[in-house]
C-alpha cells in the first residue's frame, strides 16, 4: 500500500472535526459556564446566543448618555465621542450609540434591540478572571461556585443527565461553543498546505473498540477523561455534520470579522435543525487600557470603534440571516462583558477596569426599548469613580430563564440562580412590562449638595416596601438607609454623612415600580 | 472485538458507533479521592529503572528518544537530575530571515541574517514574529538533555505576554531571551527584571503608568499572578493595587534602543500606604532618580510575605511538573518544605532539583497522569518517530518549523500568544486544569497532525515532513518479532501499558494483516531486509507499521505523560 492510499483510507471523509467554514468549535455541555444544557428547545424550540465581549467593554462609549455630555467631556475628554457623531435612537433623544454601530442602531430603530442600562452586581470585582467567573457562575461577588448558571438550568430539566444521553430523541449537543477563529496570524506561508486537504464538514476516523479498565489513580482518572472526549467527538460529529450540511446561510456576513464567522455557523446549525438551545461565541480585545481611540483619526475611530463595528455588523448580519432562514422568532441573543470601564479615562487614551455597563439583548421578540435610566456622571470625577449598578446581571439571566425558556420562577430562583432575582421586561412575553419605569421625579437630588455633614433626600413612594441604599464610588453597598413600608406620597430622609470620607457617592431608591439612583458629593 | 469489525472501524467511512456520552467529563471538583502520590521531599532511593527514567524525561524535556532513555539509565537518579538541571550557559543563535519569498524581500535583513539587531521595519513585523515562532519550535525540537526549554515555557506561561499585542519583534525576542537566560536563576531578581522588561511594560501598560493617570494593570498582575496569587492567605486589597501602581509610575521605554528607563517627571512622589496585609507599610515617595528605588521597596515588601510567595510559586511548579491535585498531605510534605527552603534565597534551580529528586516525584501514582500539551505531543512525535527537519535552505527551515508551530496553535497552544496574562488555563483553571487542553476539536486534530506527520505532511510545495518508520522499528531489539516490536513501541510512547488482549488485537489487525500467526510479520520483515530495494516488499512492511502506529497514536494513552 502506498502512503497516499493509507492516507486516503485512514483519513477518508477528510478530517478537522468540527471545523466548519474555517472555524473551530466545540460541542459540549461541560464548561465552567455550561456544565450541561438544554433540551428546553425541544420543548419550546427557543435558542439563546451568548456573545461574550471579553476584556471589559467600555459601556460609556457604547451606549452614550448624551444628556450627561458636559460631565462626560470633563471626565474623559481624550476618548470622548463627538456628540454630533453619536448615532441617535428613535424615541430616546438623551441616549445614543457609538458611531461604528450602525447595524445595531438600525435594529434598535426596527424594534429588535433591548438595552439594559448599568448592569452589574454589588461589590464589583476588578480582576478579569474573577469577574468572568462571577458572571458565568452567577454567583455573589464573594462566593465561589464551580458550576455555571446555564448548566444548572439543564439539570433542573433533565435530572440524571447525562446518563442515557444522547439518545434517539435527543441526539444533539446540548450546548455549542464556537471558539476563536484561526487567527490571521496563522495564515502564513504554510497554513494553506496544512488545511488544503480538509473538507469543512467531515471528521477524522478514530479507532474505536473496547477499552481497558482504568485504575483509581491520577493516571486512570485522566485516561478516562481522554477516552470520553474521544467518544464524545464521534458522537456529536454525526449530528453536527448533518445539520451543517443540510442548509446554507442566506445572508452575507462581513469579512474579516471573527464574531461574524462564529455567528454564521450558529445560524447554519440552528437552521440545520440542531436542537441545541444555547450557543456561546466570543470576541476579545476589549481590555482597552490604552489607545482605545485613534490618536489621528478622531475619537470615533480606533481599536474600540473597530471592535464595536465588528459586534454591530456581525449581529446585524446574523439577524438578517435568521430572518431569511425563517427562524428569527425563536432565536435571541445578548452581549455581555465581565465589567465596564472607569468613568475617567487615563492619559493613554484608554480606560481602566470599571464596574456596571449596559448590555444589549436582540431578537424579534424583545421589547424594543431601553430599560433603566442613563447613568449619571458627576461633575467632578476621580480616577477611582465607578459606574454604580442599576440592575443585577442575574436579573437578565432570570428574564432569559423565565420569559424566554419558560422556566418556572421557583426553579430559576432555587436551582439555577440560587436566590431570587426580579425579571426585567426584556422580552415581549414578560409579565413585568411597565415595571421598572420609575418616574424621574420619584427621587429628588439631595440638598444641600455637595454637603459636609447633613443632607436631605426626598423621595416619593408609590406605596408598599421602599428601600433607599447608599453606595460608595466603587459601587460597594455602604448602607441600607431605609427599608420599610412607606405610604404613598412624599417622604424625606436626612443623611448624617459626617463620618464619610470626601468623594462621590450614589444613592438608589427601590420601590415596587423599579429603581432609580443619583450621585451625591461629600466635601 | 471481532477482527473484521475492528478493521472496518479503523479504516472505513462509517457512522461511528454509539458510545457513552462524554459531555460532562471535565472535573466538576478536584478529584481528591484518587490515590494521590505519597512521600515527601527526601531523596528518592527506590528502583531506578526505565519507568523512572522515562517519567523524569517526560516531565522535563520536550520529547525524548530511546537513545536518551539508554543514556540516563546508566546514571544514578541524582546524577541524572543534575545532568538535566545543567543547562547551557550560552544562548541559542537568534532567529534569522527565512521568510523572504520571491515577491516579498525584507530590504534591511538579507536571507539567513538575524533581524534581532535591527533595523526595525514595521512592514516586516509579522514575518519576523513568525520567524520567532519558528525559531522557538527549533529550540524545542533540537536534540538536548536538559530542562531549559521546559523551564523557559514555564516562565512564558507564568509571566505571560502576547507577542501579537506587544508587536515589536525585537522586543518580543528580547523578552523570551530574558526568560531563557533566567529560567533557573533567582526568582526575586527575575520578578524585578520582568517588571522593567520592555515587552511587559508594553503588554500591561506599565509604560503609560503616570502620576496623573495611574494605570493599575501591571500592579494588579504583579500581585495576583506573578508573586502572591489570589487565595485565602493572600489578602492584599484593591487599595494596595492602586498604591503599587503609584509606586511603579515613571517607567518608560526608549523606542530607539528598546530599553526601559525611569522618568522622575511622571513619577508619583507621594507616600504610598499599604494595607494591614503588608503591615501597613508606607513606601516613602522619593524624588528624582531615587524614585526608581521605590520599585525595589515594593518588591521587598511583597517578598517579605515570603510564605505566601514561596508557596504560590512552589504550587505552580508542582502543577507544572507533577499533577494538579494538591491535598493536605502533599501540601504539608512537599509544598511547604520546598517553600521553606525556597524562601531563604529565592533560587529556582535548587528548588526544581529538590522536587525532581524527591521520593514524591517518583511515586508511581504520579506517573502517566499529565495530559500533554500540544508542544509535548508534536515534539515527542518528531523525536520518537524520526522526522527529519530540514537544515537548509533557510526558507525551508523557516516553513518547516512554522508548520509545527501552527499545528500546536490550532490545537490550543499558540506559543508566544497565550490567551491572556494568566497564561494557559490548563495550568491554573480549577478544577479542570490539563483537561482543558482536550476537547472534541483539539483532540482529533492533535491525532490527525501526528498521523499526517507519519505519512507525510507537505509543508511547502512538495517539501514534506515525514517520519522514517522503518528506522523507528529498527531501533527496537528485534523488529521481526511482532510482540516485542509492539511492546517496546508502547514502552517508548506510553507512560502505561495496555492489556494483552488489546495488544493481541492490535497485532493481528495490523502487523499480521488479519492473520493469527506471528510469522506473517516475521516473514514480511525478513523478506524486506533481504530485498531492501524491492518496492512491493517495502510497502508491505510499511503498511503494517503505519496501521500499527496509527492505532497507537489514536489511543487515549498517547495523550498522557
Amino acid at each position: 500500500m502506498k502512503r497516499k492510499d493509507f492516507l486516503e483510507k485512514s483519513l477518508k471523509a477528510g478530517m478537522l472535526p468540527f471545523f466548519i467554514n474555517g472555524m473551530r468549535f466545540q460541542a459540549y455541555g461541560s464548561t465552567p459556564m455550561l456544565k450541561a444544557i438544554a433540551e428546553a428547545s425541544a420543548k419550546n424550540g427557543k435558542v439563546f446566543v451568548l456573545i461574550q465581549l471579553s476584556g471589559g467593554n467600555d459601556g460609556l462609549n457604547t451606549i452614550i448618555p448624551l444628556d450627561q455630555y458636559t460631565n462626560l467631556a470633563n471626565a474623559r475628554n481624550n476618548v470622548l465621542i463627538q456628540d454630533s457623531k453619536v448615532l441617535t435612537l428613535n424615541g430616546f433623544s438623551g441616549t445614543g450609540m457609538h458611531p461604528a454601530m450602525t447595524g445595531l442602531r438600525n435594529m434598535f430603530n426596527d424594534g429588535k434591540v433591548n438595552i439594559v442600562q448599568s448592569v452589574g452586581y454589588p461589590n464589583p470585582n476588578f480582576s478579569h478572571f474573577r469577574a468572568t467567573d462571577i458572571w458565568h457562575s452567577s454567583s455573589d461577588s464573594n462566593a465561589f461556585i464551580n458550576s455555571g448558571w446555564a448548566g444548572r438550568y439543564l439539570e433542573t430539566i433533565y435530572p440524571g443527565f447525562p446518563t442515557g444521553y444522547p439518545n434517539t430523541n435527543e441526539p444533539d449537543p446540548l450546548a455549542i461553543s464556537i471558539g476563536f477563529s484561526v487567527s490571521t496570524t496563522l495564515m502564513g506561508p504554510t497554513a494553506n498546505t496544512g488545511m488544503a486537504i480538509t473538507d469543512p464538514v467531515s471528521f477524522y476516523q478514530l479507532v474505536t473498540g473496547t477499552v481497558d479498565p482504568a485504575p483509581n489513580t491520577p493516571m486512570g482518572h485522566e485516561l478516562t477523561y481522554v477516552r470520553l472526549v474521544l467518544q464524545q467527538t464521534q458522537e456529536y460529529n454525526t449530528t453536527v455534520k448533518a445539520a451543517a450540511q443540510s442548509v446554507s446561510n442566506k445572508a452575507t456576513y462581513p469579512s474579516n470579522n471573527e464574531l461574524a464567522d462564529q455567528l454564521k455557523i450558529v445560524a447554519n446549525l440552528i437552521a440545520g435543525g440542531l436542537k441545541t438551545s444555547i450557543y456561546t461565541v466570543s470576541l476579545g480585545g476589549f481590555d482597552t487600557h490604552s489607545a482605545q481611540v485613534s490618536a489621528s483619526g478622531g475619537n470615533e475611530t480606533g481599536a474600540h470603534a473597530n471592535l464595536l463595528k465588528k459586534v454591530s455588523d456581525a449581529i446585524a448580519a446574523f439577524q438578517s440571516d435568521l430572518e431569511q432562514l425563517g427562524i428569527a422568532d425563536r432565536v435571541a441573543g445578548m452581549t455581555y462583558s465581565e465589567f465596564g470601564r472607569r468613568i475617567k479615562s487615563n492619559d493613554s487614551r484608554g480606560t481602566d477596569h470599571g464596574a456596571a455597563a449596559p448590555l444589549i439583548v436582540f431578537g424579534t421578540k424583545v421589547n424594543p426599548t431601553i430599560i433603566g435610566s442613563n447613568p449619571t456622571i458627576p461633575s467632578s470625577v476621580n480616577v477611582d469613580d465607578n459606574m454604580p449598578m442599576q440592575y443585577d446581571f442575574r436579573q437578565i439571566y432570570a428574564s432569559i430563564l423565565v420569559d424566554w425558556f419558560d422556566t418556572p420562577a421557583t426553579s430559576a430562583d432555587n436551582d439555577i440562580l440560587l436566590k431570587h432575582f426580579d425579571t426585567l421586561p426584556i422580552f415581549k412575553t414578560s409579565t413585568s412590562v411597565n415595571k421598572y419605569q420609575v418616574d424621574n421625579q420619584s427621587l429628588m437630588q439631595n440638598y444641600p449638595n455637595p454637603f459636609t455633614e447633613m443632607t436631605t433626600i426626598d423621595f416619593i413612594s408609590p406605596g408598599g416596601m421602599v428601600e433607599l441604599r447608599l453606595y460608595d464610588n466603587q459601587g460597594r453597598l455602604l448602607s441600607v438607609l431605609v427599608k420599610e413600608q412607606k405610604a404613598k406620597g412624599k417622604h424625606s430622609y436626612v443623611l448624617n454623612g459626617a463620618q464619610l470620607p470626601p468623594g462621590n457617592y450614589y444613592y438608589q431608591l427601590i420601590t415596587a415600580n423599579g429603581q432609580i439612583g443619583r450621585h451625591i458629593i461629600k466635601q | 472485538m471481532q477482527r473484521r469489525a475492528f478493521i472496518s472501524n479503523l479504516i472505513a467511512d462509517k457512522e461511528p458507533p454509539k458510545a457513552l456520552p462524554a459531555e460532562q467529563f471535565q472535573n466538576k471538583a478536584l478529584p481528591t479521592d484518587l490515590q494521590l502520590g505519597q512521600g515527601g521531599i527526601a531523596n528518592y532511593t527506590g528502583t531506578w529503572g526505565e519507568a523512572q527514567v522515562k517519567h523524569l524525561l517526560r516531565r522535563t524535556l520536550f520529547g525524548f528518544t530511546k537513545a536518551d532513555v539508554d543514556f540516563f539509565k546508566t546514571m544514578s537518579m541524582s546524577d541524572a537530575v543534575d545532568y538535566i538541571m545543567n543547562i547551557p550557559t550560552t544562548q541559542p543563535n537568534p532567529p534569522v530571515n527565512g521568510y523572504n519569498t520571491s515577491t516579498d524581500i525584507d530590504p534591511d535583513i538579507s536571507a539567513g541574517q538575524t533581524w534581532v539587531n535591527g533595523p526595525d521595519n514595521i512592514n516586516y513585523h509579522g514575518q519576523r514574529r513568525n520567524s520567532l515562532y519558528a525559531w522557538n519550535m527549533e529550540q524545542i525540537l533540537a536534540p538536548q538533555r536538559h530542562i531549559r526549554e521546559k523551564m523557559t515555557f514555564f516562565f512564558h506561561n507564568h509571566f505571560a505576554t502576547e507577542a501579537e499585542t506587544v508587536g515589536w519583534p525585537i522586543v518580543v525576542y528580547n523578552h523570551h531571551k530574558m526568560l531563557r537566560e533566567n529560567c533557573l536563576g533567582n526568582f526575586k531578581d527575575l520578578v524585578k527584571t520582568v517588571t522593567l522588561d520592555v515587552a511587559m511594560l508594553i503588554y500591561l501598560n506599565g509604560y503609560l503608568n503616570t502620576k496623573t493617570a495611574p494605570d493599575e494593570n501591571y500592579a494588579r498582575e504583579l500581585m495576583e499572578l506573578f508573586t502572591l496569587g489570589k487565595s485565602s492567605e493572600s489578602q492584599y486589597t484593591e487599595d494596595d493595587v492602586k498604591a503599587a501602581a503609584r509606586v511603579l509610575t515613571g517607567w518608560r521605554i526608549n523606542v530607539n534602543n528598546y530599553t526601559s528607563f525611569f522618568s522622575d517627571v511622571v513619577h508619583d512622589t507621594g507616600n504610598k500606604t499599604f494595607s494591614a496585609f503588608f503591615n501597613n507599610t508606607v513606601i516613602s515617595g522619593k524624588t528624582g532618580s531615587a524614585g526608581a528605588t521605590e520599585t525595589d521597596d515594593l518588591l521587598n515588601m511583597i517578598f517579605a510575605k515570603d510564605d505566601v510567595v514561596a508557596r504560590y510559586i512552589v504550587r505552580k511548579l508542582y502543577k507544572y511538573f507533577v499533577y494538579y491535585v494538591i491535598d493536605s498531605n502533599i501540601e504539608n510534605n512537599v509544598i511547604i518544605p520546598l517553600a521553606n527552603d525556597f524562601k531563604q534565597n529565592w533560587e529556582i534551580k535548587p528548588l526544581v532539583t529538590a522536587l525532581l529528586k524527591s521520593e514524591h516525584f517518583y511515586d508511581s501514582n504520579n506517573m502517566g497522569c499529565y495530559i500533554k500539551n500540544s508542544l509535548d505531543v508534536f515534539s515527542t512525535f518528531v523525536k520518537q518517530f524520526k522526522v527529519t527537519m530540514p537544515t537548509s535552505p533557510v526558507e525551508d527551515v523557516f516553513s518547516a518549523y512554522l508548520t509545527l508551530h501552527y499545528g500546536a496553535a490550532v490545537t490550543g497552544l499558540n506559543w508566544g500568544n497565550p490567551p491572556n496574562v494568566s497564561g494557559w488555563p490548563a495550568y491554573y483553571q480549577t478544577p479542570q486544569f490539563y483537561q482543558l487542553w482536550l476537547n472534541s476539536d483539539t483532540l482529533p486534530k492533535r491525532i490527525m497532525y501526528t498521523v499526517l506527520l507519519m505519512v507525510g505532511f507537505q509543508y511547502k510545495g512538495t517539501n514534506t515532513l515525514v517520519s522514517d518508520i522503518i528506522e523507528v522499528a529498527k531501533q527496537f531489539s528485534d523488529p521481526s518479532n511482532p510482540n516485542t516490536l509492539i511492546q517496546e513501541s508502547i514502552d517508548l510512547m506510553y507512560a502505561m501499558d495496555i492489556s494483552s488482549a488489546k495488544k493481541q488485537s492490535l497485532k493481528q489487525s495490523t502487523l499480521l494483516f488479519g492473520q493469527t500467526s506471528d510469522h506473517y510479520w516475521t516473514d514480511a520483515w525478513n523478506d524486506y531486509l533481504a530485498n531492501p530495494n524491492d518496492a512491493s516488499k517495502k510497502n508491505l512492511v510499511l503498511t503494517g507499521l503505519l496501521y500499527m502506529y496509527k492505532y497507537l497514536l489514536d489511543l487515549a494513552e498517547n495523550q498522557l505523560a
